[in-house]
């Protein structure tokens, strides 16, 4: 079976420093992957070269067996790869309904139809009730977005997302910010997923990523330290060292 | 904690919000205000009509600017283009069917626009305004320096359209013209209004905001710029050939810097971002102006000037835009 | 070769001029980030001080110089201290609009001050002949304003590399914010690097007269010009700046000389070729 994501020796310097060491790594259908690491390790960094936000300096980035390293990033999401970002970019003027709908008709590549309105297609409205209503935002659907809290503005980005029907999905800290109360929604909008789509998420949450992933890998250092199961990553002593520094082998010669 | 699906999905809208969205209450509104004025000035029929050529140009500025947020000086380059197309397939080739004239100037102006966007969509910023100004200077130096063509700092003249549909003729108090012209915006202004409220229209606002965002949805936001580019310069060009048909000669003024700034003034002071507002702001800078500029251009500059300074610090959103704040107001205050 | 000659001299003094006028604006939308659409109204306004008290009340052209820089100066900082303020982080468009604005009302009010006719600064003696280098003569005044170029790019990088008030500068160019934090009351060194901008404005005004004639129109004739060496040079950047005004003097004197009968054209050509293909400015700091 070919992987959906395979992720060949990408490197990215700024100035001196390598942000992204020669980082390979693939994803297949199904998998739920957790990207963890201190602050600082690039993953990030590792997240904007996947989309195409930047620009490897070497190192290739395949897509369903496609290399899309030179493809821009809208191609590549097109093609199956979406993103979330870590600080939300949303439209601040537009209602959550018109942002899920944007999404909707651009995943059917109505979006630059230039007469008729989305309010009309009963198809449309119907799934973006849905994607709504998974996320609670049903209420709000036709308040402007800048009038909306920043959690309910993280779901919209979820939402997005998810009327995109990505094949890759990959969130960047997608809990951050969104209260407690809350973040249960995204874990159930992630349970809802697809299970044909690979999923990759960056967050500090642990509690939420080991929940989540039914594997993980550790960036440090803008090099992958780790790549197994969540059960093992705390054993791990590498990791340990990426965490806690030379207090790690203190702790374990205890 | 679920909540229950409160707003089902309403796809059919009700007979009165479908007749305000689609713009019939604007068109009513284009249709009663200029039979007004038809019948109030009778006398100054071509001023009427040249308000509403301007108007199609602040229009078409205001869907590149208000809609998609690009900043640009040099629009009067796609209203000219428009002009000259129509004004030289008249006078050099013989083209004098109204309507023929009318296509042509959009064709045109949908050029001018494909070119200057493309030019100007190179560079963000301070860039892109030089490029704009750039772009309006270098047509303005083409077109005087093509004089065979367009008869230069002379104007290109001899323009003589037929009879509209060979029954209409173009009369000496331009009620011909004027007529053409209300009906000519009539049809432009539901297009738009058809355009800004389609996904497209939706795109465009959302470029606007965040082009990174648009692009993390797999729209390029550089082609949705350039797409409305090619429709603004057909709006211009519509507007440019109206006024090449009514006043029967094209001018370099046409496609002057001071023509861009100036339809640029005229849209925020209506209101940058809403059609009624390109509309309102046109009418009455260009009414202000007619009492006002004959006195002293320069007088007329200072006023100009003030004018813009007084909207960017006391009313931002233009006149449409603060009216609607106002009103807004007052209906939320009980009475 | 007479002619490369001539056009060598005329470029060289037309680029050094465009230096002084566009420095100013270079730095102050650097620093305070306003697209500055009336930089060449201050400009004009001291091309049109610097006549009035040379031509019409036969002061000198030393007193119309100073004339012309101290009252362009006056007038401008109640301008910065009421308009510009209002407009910093704004956005794009509502800056262009209060500086188009400011422009409009800065033509208007001094046409109908000093009427609507071109200005000469009438040249002392000393700047009126020519200098014999043997070969060939040069006009002493192209010569004044490729020297007084020359001065004025030293003392700014003097200013700005070598002065305390220079590191307050280039700190705020760099990070406002974190410049404000660390103390330093931005407010002043936007108010001074903005009068110092205006007085070079004013003073370019002058001695570009004889190229960059005073005239009705001059703020809007010349906006792009001026615009476009900020954004050539880039933002704030002075050898950035002084190499865009070399270069588009060359290519402006180069067209008038050689294409008269095309106007402009292959000028603004030049200008969109260049802007195309350096989007971010040939040294500007690429934020």
């Amino acid at each position: 079976m070919t992987n959906l994501l395979d992720v060949q020796s990408l490197r990215k310097n700024f100035g001196g420093l390598a942000v992204t060491n020669n980082v390979s790594m693939a994803m297949a259908p199904g998998d739920r992957v957790a990207l963890i690491g201190p602050n600082g390790a690039g993953k990030t960094t590792f997240i904007n070269l996947v989309t195409g936000n930047l620009q490897p300096d070497e190192g290739r980035v395949l897509l369903v067996g496609e290399d899309v390293t030179e493809r821009k990033s809208a191609e590549r999401v097109r093609r199956g790869l979406v993103r979330s970002f870590q600080v939300t970019r949303l439209f601040y003027d537009m209602t959550p309904e018109e942002h899920v709908a944007l999404a909707v008709l651009q995943r059917e590549g109505t979006a630059g139809q230039m007469f008729g309105h989305y309010a009309r297609r009963m198809a449309v409205m119907e799934e973006v009730g849905e994607i709504l209503d998974q996320l609670g935002l049903t209420e709000l659907r036709t308040l402007k977005v800048r009038e909306i809290a920043y959690g309910q503005q993280r779901l919209l980005e979820i939402a997005m997302a998810m009327a995109l029907k990505p094949k890759v999905l990959l969130l960047d800290e997608p809990a951050a910010g969104v209260p407690q109360s809350e973040t249960n929604r995204i874990e159930r909008a992630l349970d809802s997923l697809s299970p044909e789509l690979a999923v990759l998420m960056i967050d500090h949450d642990m509690d939420l990523v080991f929940r989540f992933a039914t594997r993980v890998i550790v960036l440090a250092a803008g090099t992958i330290i780790f790549d197994g199961l969540p059960k093992d990553v705390t054993q791990d002593q590498r990791v340990r060292e990426a965490y806690l520094g030379s207090y790690a082998n203190a702790g374990t010669a205890a | 904690m679920a909540v229950p699906m409160a707003h089902q999905p309403k796809p059919t809208l009700s007979i009165g919000k479908r007749f305000t969205d689609n713009g019939l209450l604007g068109v009513l509104a284009i249709l009663i205000i200029g039979l007004l004025g038809y019948f109030l000035v009778p006398n100054n029929l071509a001023l009427l009509t040249q308000i509403v050529a301007i108007a199609l140009l602040v229009l078409s500025i205001d869907l590149v600017t208000g809609y998609c947020g690009v900043a640009t000086l040099g629009h009067a380059a796609l209203f000219g283009a428009g002009a000259y197309a129509a004004g030289i397939a008249a006078a050099h080739f013989g083209v004098t069917e109204p309507l023929t004239m009318t296509l042509i100037g959009l064709v045109g102006g949908a050029l001018a626009g494909l070119v200057s966007g493309l030019v100007i969509l190179r560079a963000h910023g301070l860039a892109q305004l030089v490029l704009s100004i750039a772009v309006i200077h270098l047509f303005h130096e083409a077109a005087n320096k093509a004089s065979g063509w367009t008869g230069g700092s002379d104007g290109l003249s001899a323009i003589m359209p037929d009879p509209i549909f060979g029954m209409f003729e173009f009369d000496l108090w331009g009620r011909t013209a004027y007529v053409y012209a209300l009906l000519l915006l009539a049809v432009v202004f539901v297009a738009l209004r058809l355009l800004v409220r389609s996904p497209f229209g939706m795109l465009a606002r959302g470029v606007r905001e965040d082009p990174i965002r648009i692009a993390a949805m797999g729209a390029s936001a550089h082609s949705v710029v350039l797409r409305m580019y090619v429709i603004s310069g057909a709006v211009a060009g519509i507007g440019g050939a109206l006024s090449a048909i009514s006043t029967q000669v094209v001018g370099l003024d046409s496609l002057s810097f001071t023509l861009s700034a100036e339809a640029l003034v005229m849209l925020v002071l209506g209101g940058v971002g809403s059609l009624y507002g390109a509309l309102i702001g046109t009418v009455v800078f260009m009414l202000f102006e007619d009492t006002l500029s004959a006195a002293n251009p320069f007088h007329w500059l200072t006023i100009v000037g003030a004018l813009l300074i007084a909207v960017v610090l006391f009313a931002p959103k233009g006149l449409y835009g603060t009216g609607l704040a106002v009103a807004g107001r007052l209906k939320r205050r009980p009475s | 070769m007479q002619t490369v000659m001539s056009i060598a001299i005329d470029a060289l003094a037309y680029g050094m001029v465009l230096f002084v006028i566009s420095i100013g604006l270079s730095v102050t939308m650097g620093l305070m980030r306003v697209v500055n659409l009336a930089h060449g109204a201050f400009a004009m306004i001291g091309g049109y001080l610097a006549s009035y008290a040379a031509r019409d009340l036969g002061l000198g052209y030393a007193a119309g110089v100073l004339v012309a820089i101290i009252g362009t100066v006056i007038i401008a900082v109640p301008i910065e201290r009421f308009l510009y303020r209002r407009i910093y982080g704004a956005p794009e468009l509502t800056q262009v609009l209060m500086t188009i604005g400011i422009t409009f009302c800065v033509i208007g009010i001094t046409n109908f001050a000093f009427g609507p006719t071109l200005k000469t600064i009438p040249l002392p003696p000393s700047l009126q002949g020519s200098l014999d280098l043997g070969f060939r003569s040069i006009a002493t005044h192209r010569i004044f304003a490729i020297a007084s170029g020359l001065v004025v790019a030293a003392l700014l990088w003097f200013l700005i590399e070598k002065t305390a008030f220079g590191i307050k500068i280039r700190a705020a160019v760099d990070n406002a914010a974190m410049t404000a934090a660390l103390g330093v009351r931005t407010e002043i060194v936007y108010a001074v690097s903005f009068a110092v901008a205006i007085g070079l404005a004013a003073l370019g005004g002058v001695l570009g007269a004889e190229l960059l004639p005073v005239e009705p129109y001059y703020a809007l004739r010349y906006m792009v010009t001026f615009l476009v060496v900020v954004s050539v040079g880039g933002a704030g950047s002075i050898p950035g700046a002084l190499i865009a005004s070399l270069l588009l003097g060359a290519i402006d004197t180069t067209g008038r000389y050689l294409a008269p009968e095309y106007g402009e054209f292959f000028f603004y050509l030049a200008v969109i070729l260049i802007v195309t293909l350096f989007p971010r400015g040939l040294a500007g700091r690429l934020k």
